[in-house]
């Protein structure tokens, strides 16, 4: 695989949703136009920042873009290939290549489940016949990437019993579960302290060190996620209004939306 | 000026496991002169809302306050009568939730929500087109017309923010508290409510608190500051020098969160190592010693005291007063 290879990209793509009587804005009427012709390449071992204010766009096109919606128009690429129609094989090679990390790690973990059945999930669907202790290993092996040192003693806890900062690190390590090539992650740190934000984005510039892992990173805070990405996609209405390398962009944003998440992030510092 | 609330070594304890009563907050002093904007900050899990809702008597069950006075405009809030604290509530202090998702009822429109309030602080018509309830969505920058039929649900992050705002203001209380009143919105919204809550204080001589996690918001709202660690109180003083000259080590690791972030060209994000305590792991010396730069013998023997450590300001910390806490 070389250096700058096309891994998943959105072609033209577009999605409304149907009215549902909003108060106000967008298609009050005719539903809301959350996406609007957008495209978007990522290369393998890219940093892709996504941002843009609530409302823009990002997680939906996020959700189209890991196949988890259908668009009403457009496609998208996976190594080159239109994933409705990868086939059976090629399916599970794009879900095991492609992993998804949520803002909120409470929802997106199971209460009842411990920590151990969380993080091998993924291994123990793909490998059903993985004995006992390699699933213990390979938890733990998963949890030491994503720094988490709690051994045994870590496995068997509950998520309500983990720190927020814990918590998002164990669903990181379970995204890691099946060595993706691509992490999306959706607002990851926004729920979290600010002492605990700089933390996870440690973790996650090492693992792209590490692993040549590719990532798209959305987010709102601007000051935060420049510095990981080095390209930045900024949206606003359902469009990409502005993108380019990091620095051009926060340098010399040509956009108002741009210009205001800048504003904002600045303000906030 | 004079002093509007003024908690002192508040305690507020749950039962644990074993039923037997266990402190969450210990230590939490916090002074408001009528007219500040306070400002509240510390990681999650320190107290920060747990003093909030003492500061009137809100505590959950099966939660008390068991140490601790707290004083609001001379009155003694813990020795108040119910329907004192009634006419307290939302009449001399607002308090908006955190988390305003859960704090609004998802089946009543935003107008409805708004009058309940209004209607509870004074005689106010039961009509439904948009009354006293709409003065005050305008006042927090809302589009009272075009709101009063909404539901929750309908509204972004910063319209639901607002509305509770508009709901804490409904008693025409003398002071706001706002509890984390950022959580779940974007950069920008949450640029335009330091601007309301600046609006608001001026336009209506409001004493504000606000609570948050993130020294960067706090340092745009207020003008005091109070920082809170492990269910203590461990630097307070005026905006300017706490932050721009941070005595307790825990005041500088937040300042660093913020002052790094700013600086361009390194790599790695600043953090502040280790997590907060859990009260079971208090013990009885420093709170902060296992995640302290500057720790020494004494921090690990002993509890240091909120201490002056200069005119209007106080810290909890061996390395500027040798003031300590009664061993119990």
């Amino acid at each position: 695989m070389t250096e700058r290879e096309e891994l998943l990209a959105a072609r033209a793509l577009t999605r409304r949703y149907p009215a549902r009587g909003g108060v106000r804005g967008r298609g009050r009427r005719s539903g809301l136009l959350a996406l609007d012709g957008v495209s978007l390449t990522l290369s393998s071992g890219e940093i892709v920042g996504l941002i843009g204010r609530s409302g823009a766009g990002k997680s939906t096109l996020a959700r189209l873009m890991l196949g988890l919606e259908t668009p009403d128009a457009g496609e998208v690429r996976f190594r080159g290939r239109d994933i409705r129609s990868l086939g059976r094989a090629g399916t599970r090679q794009f879900r095991t290549a492609v992993q998804i990390v949520f803002q909120d790690a409470e929802a997106a973990m199971d209460p009842r489940q411990r920590v151990e059945s969380i993080v091998a999930e993924p291994v123990r669907i793909q490998r059903r016949r993985l004995g006992r202790a390699a699933f213990r290993t390979a938890a733990l092996e998963l949890l030491a990437d994503v720094g988490l040192a709690g051994g045994v003693t870590l496995l068997e806890k509950y998520p309500h019993e983990l720190s927020g900062g814990e918590r998002q690190r164990v669903t990181i390590a379970r995204a890691l579960a099946l060595d993706p090539s691509l992490l999306v992650l959706d607002e990851p740190v926004s729920a979290l302290d600010l002492s605990v934000r700089g933390q996870v984005l440690n973790l996650l510039l090492t693992l792209h060190r590490r692993r040549h892992i590719g990532m798209l990173l959305i987010a709102h805070d601007l000051e935060l996620v420049a510095r990981i990405c080095q390209r930045l996609v900024v949206m606003a209405g359902g469009r990409v209004v502005e993108e380019g390398p990091s620095e051009r962009v926060l340098a010399h944003p040509s956009q108002s939306a741009t210009r205001e998440l800048l504003t904002a992030s600045v303000g906030m510092g | 000026m004079s002093t509007l609330l003024q908690i002192e070594n508040l305690a507020v304890a749950f039962p644990g496991a074993d039923g037997v009563m266990r402190r969450v907050v210990d230590g939490v002093c916090l002074h408001v002169e009528e007219g500040d904007a306070m400002g509240v900050v510390g990681e999650s899990g320190c107290g920060k809302s747990l003093t909030a809702l003492a500061a009137l008597r809100l505590v959950p069950e099966p939660g008390r306050i068991v140490a601790g006075t707290v004083m609001l405009d001379g009155e003694d809030v813990l020795a108040m009568a119910e329907s004192r604290l009634e006419a307290v509530r939302g009449g001399i202090v607002g308090l908006a939730f955190q988390d305003a998702s859960a704090a609004l009822d998802p089946l009543r429109s935003v107008g409805f929500q708004v009058a309940e309030a209004a209607r509870l602080h004074g005689p106010v018509s039961q009509q439904d087109t948009p009354g006293p309830g709409a003065a005050l969505l305008r006042d927090v920058g809302l589009d009272a017309e075009a709101l009063w039929r909404g539901y929750p649900h309908q509204l972004s992050g910063g319209q639901r923010q607002r509305v509770l705002l508009a709901s804490a203001l409904s008693g025409t209380p003398r002071l706001l508290i706002a509890d984390e009143p950022t959580a779940a919105l974007d950069t920008v919204a949450q640029s335009q409510l330091a601007e309301l809550l600046a609006r608001l204080r001026a336009q209506r001589g409001l004493t504000l608190v606000v609570i948050s996690h993130d020294p960067r918001f706090i340092e745009r709202v207020a003008d005091q500051i109070t920082v809170v660690y492990a269910g203590e109180t461990v630097e307070s003083g005026a905006r300017v020098s706490v932050l721009g000259y941070p005595a307790h080590p825990y005041t500088l690791g937040l300042v660093a969160l913020t002052k790094a972030a700013r600086s361009a060209g390194d790599e790695t994000f600043p953090s502040l190592p280790g997590t907060v305590p859990i009260p079971a792991e208090w013990g009885c010396c420093c709170r902060f010693a296992s995640r302290c730069p500057s720790v020494f013998e004494r921090c690990r023997e002993r509890r240091p005291a909120l201490a002056e450590i200069a005119p209007g300001r106080r810290a909890r910390c061996f390395l500027w007063s040798e003031a300590e806490e009664p061993i119990d």
